[in-house]
């Protein structure tokens, strides 16, 4: 099976917010949660550089140790996904994620966690495939249709790229090579232990 | 002349556009590296990582949305928590409770359950009143059920969740979760009512320093003269205050992230939540110990609240000293005679 991972070539990034929009499109994400988000380092100064992130479905996922209910699981694609009926909405993944990408839907004005809430690498979740449960819970499985995740489908400057670690990787490497310069697989080493070598 | 007028001034913007055109030709050589100016992860984070302690590793910058803590790109500081939480933090509860345990079994081996020496007098003495009764066990109600919801996050999934199964497991945990969240409010209400009741009798005096040099009565069987709250009780009343404290502040931020600032806080609150836990969970289990099995008469005290007077005698001599004076003695109807 394939090692499914994300990569956002920062040297293309234009800063449009394309990938959060669709995102937020796609899967009917609530108010308030950004599955998706674009962060420009540098802003305004030489070398600025906008990065697309979420989840990076990591290896050796820290949410997954850390999460008291045992609520996440890897799939044979290597997605890191959680079952919002196990989720007990209590922090942890949050506290251990180097991503910021769990989120948490306030429940109440108590200050009460919601289920937590983050990208699944458009492969929905525990519930049938494509079933309306599923959509309701965790967005659009496109996965499950053959269809990789819309953020990098829709992707104005083929920045975002999502895919197979090795042929991601391999795009990335010729993009680098035949234009001199690249800035890195952001989070890749945090979240992989392992970087794309030029 | 106005010919040559006109091609001088052809001329020089000839010049002049030349003249611009030379460096910006110049700019423009086949060892053009924009890497050289652009953000690489890797350098940022060692950046980071060598200098401005207190900011960790975080890597952040601008965003759109209106949420500043989203601007963080990149913080692996999670990493060293989770290896805290899924470490130390197993090792430190279980040696902590486990470890009270085991010294109290000792403990009981060895001395036995701590008797009224003179026997029960039948008399007996208003130790609490129905007010301080009432916030013990606010407190003490609200702290068990924290306390055993409190575990279940960090030990739940790897005692209960074989037993229950996933499914009951996430259920109960989900319970368990709305039961630590309201009950803290109670908990820290009792703390308030206990501080402001019991402080006056919880200052460390002269009779506390002779009652700890006596071992307290532990150890031998004398026992030292104590007023209302002996050394003991007054360690079991500071660690309460000032362990019930932390707990309360730094659930409080757990509660509210967005007061806390951001997630590094977080993960340094829930640390200190963490371990202040389970150090009050092991002095609660020993002043539970020592309220019940561990002597006989104690519980009289935090039940009916009228203890045996040869008890307050033994424990608490000039308490009852002070209490005599004032005529505080209710003997039993049908008292029996000291033996």
């Amino acid at each position: 099976m394939a090692r499914m991972k994300f990569l956002c070539d920062a040297d293309r990034c234009i800063e449009c917010n394309a990938c959060v929009t669709a995102c937020k499109n796609e899967h009917d994400v609530p108010w308030g949660i950004n599955r998706r988000r674009v962060v420009t380092l540098n802003d305004g100064k030489p070398g600025e550089r906008s990065i697309s992130m979420a989840c990076m479905h990591c290896t050796d996922a820290p949410c997954a140790a850390v999460c008291p209910v045992n609520c996440f699981y890897t799939t044979a694609d290597a997605v890191v996904l959680h079952s919002k009926e196990l989720c007990i909405g209590c922090g942890y993944c949050f506290y251990a994620c180097p991503f910021g990408a769990p989120q948490y839907p306030r429940v109440s004005n108590f200050g009460t966690r919601g289920k937590m809430d983050k990208c699944t690498y458009c492969a929905g979740g525990p519930l049938a495939d494509g079933s309306a449960a599923e959509y309701a819970s965790y967005g659009a499985n496109r996965l499950a249709e053959g269809k990789l995740p819309l953020c990098a489908e829709m992707c104005s400057t083929k920045a975002l790229l999502a895919g197979d670690s090795d042929m991601i990787a391999t795009i990335y490497k010729e993009r680098v090579l035949k234009r001199g310069y690249g800035s890195g697989a952001w989070g890749w080493q945090t979240a992989y232990k392992e970087t794309i070598a030029i | 002349m106005r010919f040559s007028l006109r091609s001088l001034v052809a001329t020089f913007a000839v010049a002049m556009a030349l003249f611009a055109a030379v460096p910006a030709f110049a700019q423009q050589p086949s060892s053009v590296n924009p890497t050289a100016s652009a953000v690489q992860e890797r350098q940022l984070l060692d950046a980071l990582r060598a200098g401005t302690p207190g900011q960790g590793t975080t890597l952040s910058g601008r965003i759109t949305i209106p949420d500043a803590s989203a601007g963080n790109l990149i913080q692996p500081q999670g990493q060293a928590w989770r290896v805290f939480h899924q470490g130390a933090m197993h090792w430190i509860g279980a040696i902590a409770i486990l470890g009270m345990l085991v010294l109290l079994v000792v403990f009981y081996m060895t001395r036995g359950r701590i008797m009224i020496e003179a026997g029960r007098s039948g008399a007996t003495i208003l130790r609490f009143s129905t007010f301080e009764r009432f916030i013990h066990w606010l407190t003490a109600g609200c702290f068990i059920i924290l306390a055993l919801s409190g575990l279940n996050v960090t030990f739940g999934k790897f005692v209960l969740a074989p037993l229950f199964g996933e499914d009951a497991f996430a259920a109960m945990s989900q319970w368990a979760k709305y039961a630590h969240n309201f009950l803290a409010w109670p908990f820290m209400l009792g703390l308030v009512f206990m501080f402001v009741t019991w402080v006056v009798h919880n200052l460390p005096d002269s009779t506390d320093v002779n009652w700890i040099k006596k071992g307290g009565g532990l150890v031998g069987s004398e026992h030292p003269p104590a007023k209302k709250f002996n050394a003991g009780q007054k360690v079991i009343f500071w660690s309460v205050i000032i362990g019930g404290g932390l707990l309360s502040l730094s659930g409080v931020y757990l509660l509210f992230p967005e007061w806390a600032g951001g997630v590094l806080a977080l993960q340094f609150w829930n640390i200190i939540h963490g371990i202040v836990a389970v150090l009050l969970i092991a002095a609660m289990i020993a002043h539970i110990y020592i309220g019940s099995i561990g002597m006989e008469g104690a519980a009289d005290a935090m039940t009916s609240g009228e203890v045996d007077l040869n008890w307050a005698k033994e424990h608490h001599s000039l308490w009852v000293e002070e209490k005599m004076g004032k005529g505080s003695i209710h003997p039993h109807a049908a008292a029996q005679p000291a033996e």
